[in-house]
């Protein structure tokens, strides 16, 4: 176990694209961090470069103690999972796990040993003669995990991992990967691209946009407090409705504040922090008119969509339970004041 | 095509029964002459029915041969095309295999150019070369020797074509997992893809085989010490003799005998070649 750290790394690529644009994170020893933004934003590229698939145009990444930017994946002490989990075909699930211990020369009881246990965690011991093309997806991952597991290595790195599996899977693999990580405390590096997954397993999420780190939090700190656009606009489902004030769109609202509805500013309010009402906005509150466009019921829930004002901006708004609401109505709705996020339109910071 | 039309089914096993007749028959021929004695042709009449003496035919044939036609006994031929498709087939197997490898996993100076050469010998098979080819081997002091007879035919590029293809398909993180795993180049190599192109390398050997094994042309060139002919090249000899009627039922033993070992490939590798050739295993 480690803690790993990236100081101002950078990749630039023979055609001279820049992927990753000085990114400098601190994991610390035991954490579990998720990487996360939409494709391209570089996370992959960060990830492989941790493990040493990449190489490193500038900036340091060390492992523990040591700098590791000239060492090769297998001296780093890493252990990674791949999206198509890469198990070797010709092997049995044993070979499988076996293979990156037998490469470093480890006895053969011991091998046994840390393969036996793996299984039980993973409750795969019942696969072990099996080869890889007669699993299940599921079955696939666990042992592509069952690999990384069983090197007890420094770190473990996730690359999109549950991405090939479907919902239901996806959300029963995620609570397993979760109680394993807290069950051994290792370090461990995840990217994906699902913000849900990211919230539900990181100790701390970094947001990455085109190559930089928007924002490095907790989950919580991240939905409350998203410290840009991009944040706001990619945490949380359905995303927060956000409304750039220009164009007389701060007639819709009641009970703004004048210091918030400044010209050049986007407000921001999350469809389940607004409460439908007939009312205007008191105290504490802010409020809008809108008109319902399309009504989404989930069962638990519905999320009304609609346009502020007449024709404004979207503006969706979760209610509990079961709408008979129809398109074409209008309607107000509060939030309170404290739950409203303030942007600045051209840097896309939040200012308030 | 899952139609149950009784016409059409009649129709197709027709024609598909009539190109069997047409390959088998020549096939049948020379099995029934290689039968027969050394007069039932001069009346003619092509016998299409075995004839009693079989076994004198093929143990001379395959003891002491034809001296007339210059022809040293089948054995030995045999043995030399033995030994030159199997060092065709494995010299061009574990050449290409391992170009293929350097082509597709390491990034290094002038390698789509080394691809492109190679490439490109896909245009030049031996006939085009030949004279060439036939100076470089003569120079070397190479003719009447096995190694004259396979390696000049060693050097081609449709394997390792074949490979770079297969290559190409094999995911990237299989190679990354393995260097994650702490697998060097060469144990990548092979432990990975080596077991992974099982079936391709069956498939290849069997074409390789078959294709070292009816080489004509290039041993007909090289070789004029008997000592070093091959079976193809001998039955040609058998057949070209001067004043004199052909004796049939003795060349066509020697082209039974020379059908079989290609056959035998075929029957015993059939099921990794069907599969390396259909399947890809990933």
């Amino acid at each position: 176990m480690a803690a790993i750290t990236l100081s101002d790394v950078r990749k630039v690529y023979a055609g001279g694209v820049e992927a990753v644009k000085g990114v400098s994170i601190d994991i610390a020893d035991g954490e579990f961090l998720v990487l996360v933004g939409p494709s391209g934003c570089g996370k992959s590229t960060l990830l492989r470069m941790v493990a040493g698939l990449e190489t490193i145009s500038s900036g340091t990444i060390s492992i523990g103690e040591r700098v590791v930017n000239r060492l090769e994946p297998a001296e780093r002490d890493i252990a990674m999972v791949f999206q198509n989990y890469a198990l070797y075909p010709h092997m049995t699930v044993r070979q499988n796990l076996e293979y990156g211990l037998k490469n470093r020369g480890m006895a053969k009881d011991e091998r046994g040993r840390r393969i036996d246990e793996a299984a039980r965690a993973l409750e795969i011991a019942q696969l072990l003669d099996r080869r890889p093309r007669q699993l299940s997806g599921g079955q696939r991952q666990r042992v592509a995990m069952g690999r990384a597991i069983v090197r007890e290595p420094a770190a473990f790195l996730f690359d999109e991992p549950l991405s090939n599996l479907d919902a239901k899977l996806r959300v029963q693999m995620r609570a397993e990967i979760r109680r394993l990580q807290s069950a051994l405390r290792t370090t461990s590096l995840y990217v994906t691209h699902d913000q849900l997954e990211a919230m539900t397993l990181a100790d701390r999420i970094v947001v990455l946009n085109a190559g930089r780190v928007e924002q490095i939090g907790t989950p919580m700190e991240l939905y409350e407090r998203p410290a840009s656009l991009f944040v706001a606009g990619f945490i949380g489902s359905p995303a927060m409705n956000l409304v750039p004030l220009a164009g007389g769109s701060a007639q819709a609202f009641d009970n703004l504040p004048a210091a918030l509805a400044e010209e050049g500013r986007v407000l921001g309010v999350r469809p389940e922090h607004l409460e439908l009402t007939d009312r205007l906005a008191g105290e504490g509150e802010v409020g809008l008119a809108m008109v319902v466009t399309s009504v989404e019921s989930v069962g638990a829930e519905s999320f009304l969509h609609g346009a502020l004002g007449e024709s404004g901006p979207a503006i969706a708004v979760r209610i509990p339970g079961y709408s008979r609401v129809e398109p074409g109505v209008r309607l107000r709705a509060v939030a309170p004041r404290a739950l409203l996020h303030v942007f600045d339109q051209t840097s896309g910071r939040r200012a308030a | 095509m899952v139609e149950n039309r009784p016409w059409l089914n009649a129709l197709s096993h027709l024609v598909l029964i009539t190109g069997v007749v047409v390959v088998a028959f020549p096939v049948y021929l020379a099995v029934i002459a290689s039968t027969r004695g050394p007069n039932d042709f001069y009346s003619g009449l092509v016998p299409l029915l075995p004839g009693p003496h079989a076994l004198e035919n093929y143990s001379a044939m395959f003891g002491a041969g034809l001296s007339t036609s210059g022809a040293p006994p089948l054995g030995l031929m045999m043995t030399n095309s033995l030994i030159m498709a199997l060092s065709i087939a494995l010299g061009k197997i574990a050449i290409s295999i391992l170009s293929a490898f350097a082509i597709v996993y390491f990034r290094f100076r002038f390698r789509l150019v080394a691809f492109w050469i190679i490439f490109i010998t896909l245009m030049l098979p031996v006939e085009v070369r030949i004279l060439p080819t036939f100076k470089v081997v003569a120079d070397l002091g190479m003719l009447n020797s096995y190694a004259g007879l396979s390696i000049p035919l060693i050097a081609s590029a449709t394997a390792t074509f074949l490979f770079r293809q297969f290559f190409l398909t094999v995911p990237d993180e299989l190679m990354e997992a393995a260097r994650v795993d702490g697998a060097g180049p060469m144990k990548f190599f092979r432990d990975i893809l080596l077991p992974l192109s099982r079936t391709n390398i069956a498939a290849l050997f069997v074409i390789l085989f078959i294709y070292g094994w009816n080489q004509y042309l290039w041993p007909l060139m090289i070789t004029t010490d008997t000592g070093y002919y091959t079976v193809v090249m001998g039955i040609k000899r058998l057949v070209a003799v001067a004043d004199a009627i052909p004796q049939w039922n003795y060349v066509m033993a020697a082209v039974v005998l020379a059908m079989l070992p290609p056959v035998v490939v075929v029957v015993a590798m059939q099921r990794l070649f069907v599969r390396g050739l259909v399947e890809t295993e990933k």
